[in-house]
């Protein structure tokens, strides 16, 4: 195998693999949120699990950095040695005749997933890290001690119109990454059922459903609140 | 039809090069787009001008040396030709049309609208043969049993006249339509058995060495290609490789 992830293809499969991951990850992460949509205690109860939870914590969170990591430094890798492939540009280039918007775009919808994912950084995993790690704090509970803290601190995040905007427009982008990164990921992967119309349309419904239901989560706790 | 052609000029593989304008009347809509460059060539040297250079050799679809970049598409507006086969009347009087080069690192211009697909012959010599023992013990092609449905996919494959219209075409400038058919049309065959493992590693090391870029699934080689060359040969050339490196 020595060679392979520096070959062409190798790298074609290491951005699919990572993919893979990371589009199972948002599943998860959904999973999780919309909990608190119907039930903040449940969501509480989870949130708290994955928040201390030592393989949680210990494995899976420092997997999930290096394939957010990797797939987006390897992006990048691999823009700039696809522009470099065409050095003169053409005069007049008729891209949308042969091929979707969204896959010739990917590294723009990508880069507004990479402006979001700070933001999202910031909001949410810094604050957490802090809590836990520096002040010592691995209760999860409020600061006057009744109850889970993480439900409150969704709820509060979320009163900001100007966030609930950028989040909203941040999932658009993720729909139209995923909408050609889904079914890519399997073509790289060398998987021929993409042809048939069962995964195309899943590929559909994921991209379209998944970024909904991020939008759903956002709008509910913001007019909650209002 | 009278028509307004943008064509890039460039006197040799160092000159800058630059579009310049020109003006053909009286086109016929029968005409393929090679005869409308030829009446515009006869114009060129009547006027004591350089005619514009292209590649062309069988004008009837098959040879795969014709490569002009019409309107923004590699082989123009239509589907399923070649720029020889592309015929006038998918234009309208009045139009202007642009005309450029295949462009591509790997696809270094020559002269005005011909490029040296050479990177192309190299990925060939690379790996894409059998190598078959003709000393008189050659065995007869029909004894080995091939399925229909594997000789069929090796033939599509095999149709690929390697023109170059998939890199032309690739926002990346990728070879990987040409690459994953040639390899496919082995790979589906018993007779590339033998060979596979080098193959598939050798010819994607010497498409890498060319510089062309990495294929990102726009799809849009499989739109372009006058053949028609599906991008499952990709998916399989992908496999062919994980496989052939597994197997080291």
């Amino acid at each position: 195998m020595s060679g392979f992830f520096k070959s062409s293809i190798g790298r074609k499969y290491a951005m699919a693999l990572s993919a893979f991951f990371l589009m199972f990850f948002l599943l998860q992460h959904f999973a999780i949120n919309i909990l608190s949509v119907f039930s903040p205690d449940a969501f509480n109860e989870a949130s708290h699990f994955m928040g201390t939870f030592w393989a949680v914590q210990y494995v899976l969170q420092p997997v999930l950095i290096f394939g957010v990591i990797y797939h987006f430094v390897m992006g990048f890798i691999l823009e700039a040695k696809n522009r470099s492939a065409r050095v003169k540009k053409y005069a007049k280039n008729n891209g949308a005749a042969n091929s979707s918007w969204m896959s010739r775009n990917m590294i723009y919808s990508g880069l507004a997933i990479l402006a979001f994912l700070v933001l999202h950084f910031i909001d949410f995993w810094l604050p957490e890290i802090n809590t836990k790690f520096i002040d010592g704090d691995m209760t999860g509970l409020l600061p006057n001690g009744e109850g889970f803290r993480y439900y409150e601190e969704l709820a509060h995040k979320f009163e900001n119109p100007l966030r609930v905007g950028a989040y909203v427009i941040a999932f658009i982008f993720l729909s139209l990454h995923l909408m050609h990164g889904f079914s890519s990921a399997f073509q790289s992967a060398g998987a021929t059922s993409m042809r048939k119309e069962k995964l195309q349309l899943f590929a559909k419904v994921y991209s379209i459903l998944l970024p909904l239901g991020f939008i759903f989560i956002a709008l509910f706790h913001h007019f909650n609140h209002h | 039809m009278n028509l307004t052609l943008k064509i890039w000029r460039q006197s040799n593989a160092q000159a800058t090069g630059k579009m310049v304008d020109y003006k053909v009347t009286e086109i016929s809509e029968h005409m393929s787009f090679l005869e409308m460059m030829d009446v515009l060539n006869e114009q060129l040297i009547n006027s004591g001008e350089e005619p514009v250079a292209f590649d062309h050799d069988c004008r009837e679809g098959i040879c795969g040396m014709c490569s002009m970049f019409i309107n923004g598409e590699a082989h123009g507006p239509d589907r399923g030709v070649t720029t020889c086969q592309l015929h006038m009347r998918m234009f309208k009087d009045g139009d202007t049309i642009t005309i450029e080069p295949f462009r591509a690192k790997a696809f270094p211009v020559i002269k005005d609208l011909v490029v040296d697909r050479g990177a192309f012959d190299r990925i060939q010599h690379a790996g894409g043969y059998i190598s078959v023992n003709t000393s008189g013990n050659t065995q007869d092609a029909n004894g080995t049993p091939i399925s229909k449905h594997a000789a069929d996919e090796a033939m599509d494959a095999a149709t690929c006249i390697g023109c170059g219209a998939c890199v032309a075409s690739c926002k990346n400038a990728s070879a990987m339509l040409f690459v994953g058919a040639k390899v496919s049309q082995y790979a589906l065959l018993p007779q590339g058995q033998v060979e596979a493992v080098d193959r598939v590693k050798n010819m994607v090391a010497q498409m890498d060495l060319e510089g062309f870029g990495n294929c990102t699934n726009t799809g849009a080689c499989e739109v372009e290609c006058p053949k028609g060359i599906s991008l499952e040969n990709i998916a399989r050339m992908n496999r062919e490789f994980l496989s052939a490196n597994v197997k080291g």
